[in-house]
C-alpha cells in the first residue's frame, strides 16, 4: 500500500509510546510489529542500522528514527488536523527546548532511580525531584504545556508516563504530594483516548522494572 | 524587512556558537555577537539560559532561544522569507537531516571529545577508531543527503551542513593534537571535498578560528596531565 505506516516499537518503551500517541491524535492507521530491541531482528537491523533502536516509524518503506524526529515529522506529513507544534517560530523553539531538555536530562536519573542502587541511586532521585520540578514551573497555570492545546511537549513528557509508578517505588516519593501541578496535568492528558491506548499499564512496567533490576544488578 | 534586535551569547572557540552565527549569516541577519570570557558566565547568559547556563544564546527582541541546532531552527523559521531555506523542504528530508545532526552531537562529537581526554595510548588508540567508523557513517549519510550535489542539503549549506562542519577547526586541532589525519582524503573522499567547500563559503571562511589559536585554546581547556 503506498500510504502503509508501520510502527517498530516495543512494549515497555515510553520513546514508542510517545509516537503511538502522535499517530492515534493524527487519525492515523498503521501496522504495530512489536520489536525487542535486546534481539536485533533483520528487520530492525534494516530500519535503523546505526542505532539498532526502537521505536522505528517506516512510512512508505522508509524509516525515520528516534522519537522526538518521528513526532515533527508526523506533524509535518499529516499537517491537516491538530497541529502538535506551535506556528509560531518563538513557542515552536520552547517546545523544542523543553522535549530536549526531557531526554538529555530527565532521562538518565529517571531509569536510574529504578534502575540503580547505593550513591548512585541517591544521587539519581534528587537528580529526578530537581528535574520534576523544573517541569512542574514550567507548566505553571496552564492547561496543557503547550497552552491551551495538547501538543508535543505534552506528548514528549507523558511517554514517560507508565514508569511514574516505578520512579516513585523505587525513588521512595509521591508525585502527586511533591507534584500537584504536573498531576492534574497528567490526570487532563489521561482524559484523552490517544493517550490511554499509547500507555502500557502502569503495573506491568513496574514489573518490568524489577526484572531490569536484577539484570542491572541493582537487585 | 525588519529583523528585530537581535543578539548572540557566545564565544569566539564555541562550535555550536559558530552554527547560529552561520545560521545568521545566511540570512543576512545583523545582530550584536556578545563575547563571554573564557571561565566566567555573565549575568545576561545565566539570566537567558538559567537551565543549562551554556552558549549560544539567541536574543531576539529579548527573547532567549537556546541549545544550538535548536536556534538554527529557530533562525530559519523567523527569517523564513529571508535567504536561502537552512532545512529541507520535504518532511522525510528533514527528518534524516535532523537525525544525523543529532548524530553528530550525540554520538561522533563525544567520540572526538574523547581523543582529547583519554588518558594513555590504549585510550587514544580506541577513541580514534571509535571517530573513524562514525566518521565513516557519516560519509555514507553525505552520499545518501547530496544526492550528487556540493552539500548535505543539496546546492547550497543547510541544516546538517552546518551542525558538522562547524565542527572543522576542532576537527583539525584534534588531529594535531592525536597526530593522525581524521578526515581522510582517501578513506571518506566525499566528507573530504565537502570540508573544503563548506571552509570556503562566504558565510563560513570569517567565523572558522585559526588553527594555531583555537589549538592554543584547546590546550588550556583540555589540560595534558603531569607526566
Amino acid at each position: 500500500m503506498a500510504d502503509e505506516v508501520i510502527l517498530l516499537d516495543y512494549w515497555p518503551s515510553m520513546f514508542g509510546m510517545r509516537t503511538k500517541m502522535a499517530l492515534a491524535e493524527k487519525g492515523v492507521s498503521y501496522e504495530y510489529i512489536e520489536t525487542d530491541p535486546w534481539i536485533k531482528t533483520p528487520l530492525l537491523i534494516e530500519m535503523n542500522p546505526i542505532h539498532k533502536k526502537i521505536p522505528v516509524l517506516i512510512h512508505k518503506g522508509k524509516p525515520i528514527c528516534e522519537s522526538l524526529i518521528q513526532l515533527e515529522y508526523i506533524d509535518e506529513v499529516w499537517s491537516g488536523t491538530y497541529p502538535m507544534l506551535p506556528s509560531d517560530p518563538y513557542q515552536k523553539a520552547q517546545a523544542r527546548f523543553w522535549a530536549d531538555f526531557i531526554d538529555k536530562k530527565f532521562y538518565d536519573p529517571s531509569w536510574k532511580v529504578w534502575g540503580t542502587n547505593g550513591e548512585e541511586q541517591v544521587a539519581a532521585k534528587k537528580e529526578l525531584l530537581e528535574h520534576f520540578k523544573t517541569l512542574e514551573t514550567e507548566l505553571g497555570d496552564k492547561t496543557y504545556y503547550g497552552g491551551e492545546v495538547f501538543g508535543f511537549l505534552d506528548i514528549a513528557l507523558m511517554g514517560y508516563y507508565s514508569w511514574f509508578k516505578a520512579m516513585e517505588k523505587f525513588g521512595e516519593f509521591s508525585i502527586e504530594t511533591e507534584f500537584p501541578k504536573l498531576t492534574e496535568w497528567t490526570k487532563r492528558c489521561l482524559e484523552r483516548e490517544s493517550v490511554v491506548k499509547a500507555l502500557t499499564d502502569s503495573d506491568k512496567i513496574l514489573e518490568y522494572a524489577y526484572v531490569l533490576r536484577k539484570k542491572f544488578g541493582a537487585e | 524587512m525588519v529583523t528585530g534586535d537581535v543578539k548572540l551569547i557566545g564565544s569566539w572557540a564555541s562550535v555550536f556558537v559558530m552554527r547560529a552565527r552561520i545560521a545568521l549569516n545566511l540570512k543576512s541577519i545583523s545582530y550584536e555577537f556578545l563575547q563571554e570570557t573564557y571561565g566566567t558566565k555573565s549575568e545576561l547568559l545565566l539570566k537567558s539560559n538559567p537551565v543549562h547556563k551554556k552558549i549560544p544564546v539567541l536574543i531576539h527582541d529579548d527573547k532567549p532561544v537556546c541549545e544550538s541546532n535548536i536556534i538554527v531552527q529557530y533562525i530559519d523559521e523567523a527569517w523564513s522569507s529571508y535567504g536561502l531555506s537552512i532545512l529541507p523542504s520535504q518532511p522525510y528530508d528533514r527528518a534524516i537531516a535532523r537525525f544525523w545532526a543529532a548524530y553528530v552531537d550525540d554520538k561522533w562529537f563525544i567520540a572526538l571529545r574523547s581523543i582529547l581526554t583519554a588518558r594513555g595510548e590504549e585510550e587514544k588508540k580506541a577513541a580514534i577508531a571509535e571517530v573513524e567508523e562514525r566518521t565513516d557513517h557519516l560519509e555514507k549519510a553525505f552520499i545518501e543527503c547530496s544526492n550528487g550535489k556540493p552539500f548535505f542539503n543539496g546546492d547550497h549549506i543547510g541544516y546538517l551542513d552546518i551542525a558538522l562542519g562547524s565542527f572543522l577547526g576542532w576537527w583539525k586541532v584534534v588531529e594535531l593534537d592525536a597526530n593522525h589525519i581524521l578526515l581522510d582524503e582517501t578513506k571518506t573522499p566525499s566528507l573530504f571535498q565537502w570540508a573544503e567547500r563548506f571552509c570556503n563559503d562566504p558565510d563560513v571562511k570569517p567565523l572558522m578560528p585559526e588553527t594555531t589559536k583555537l589549538a592554543e585554546f584547546a590546550r588550556k581547556l583540555f589540560p595534558k596531565p603531569q607526566a
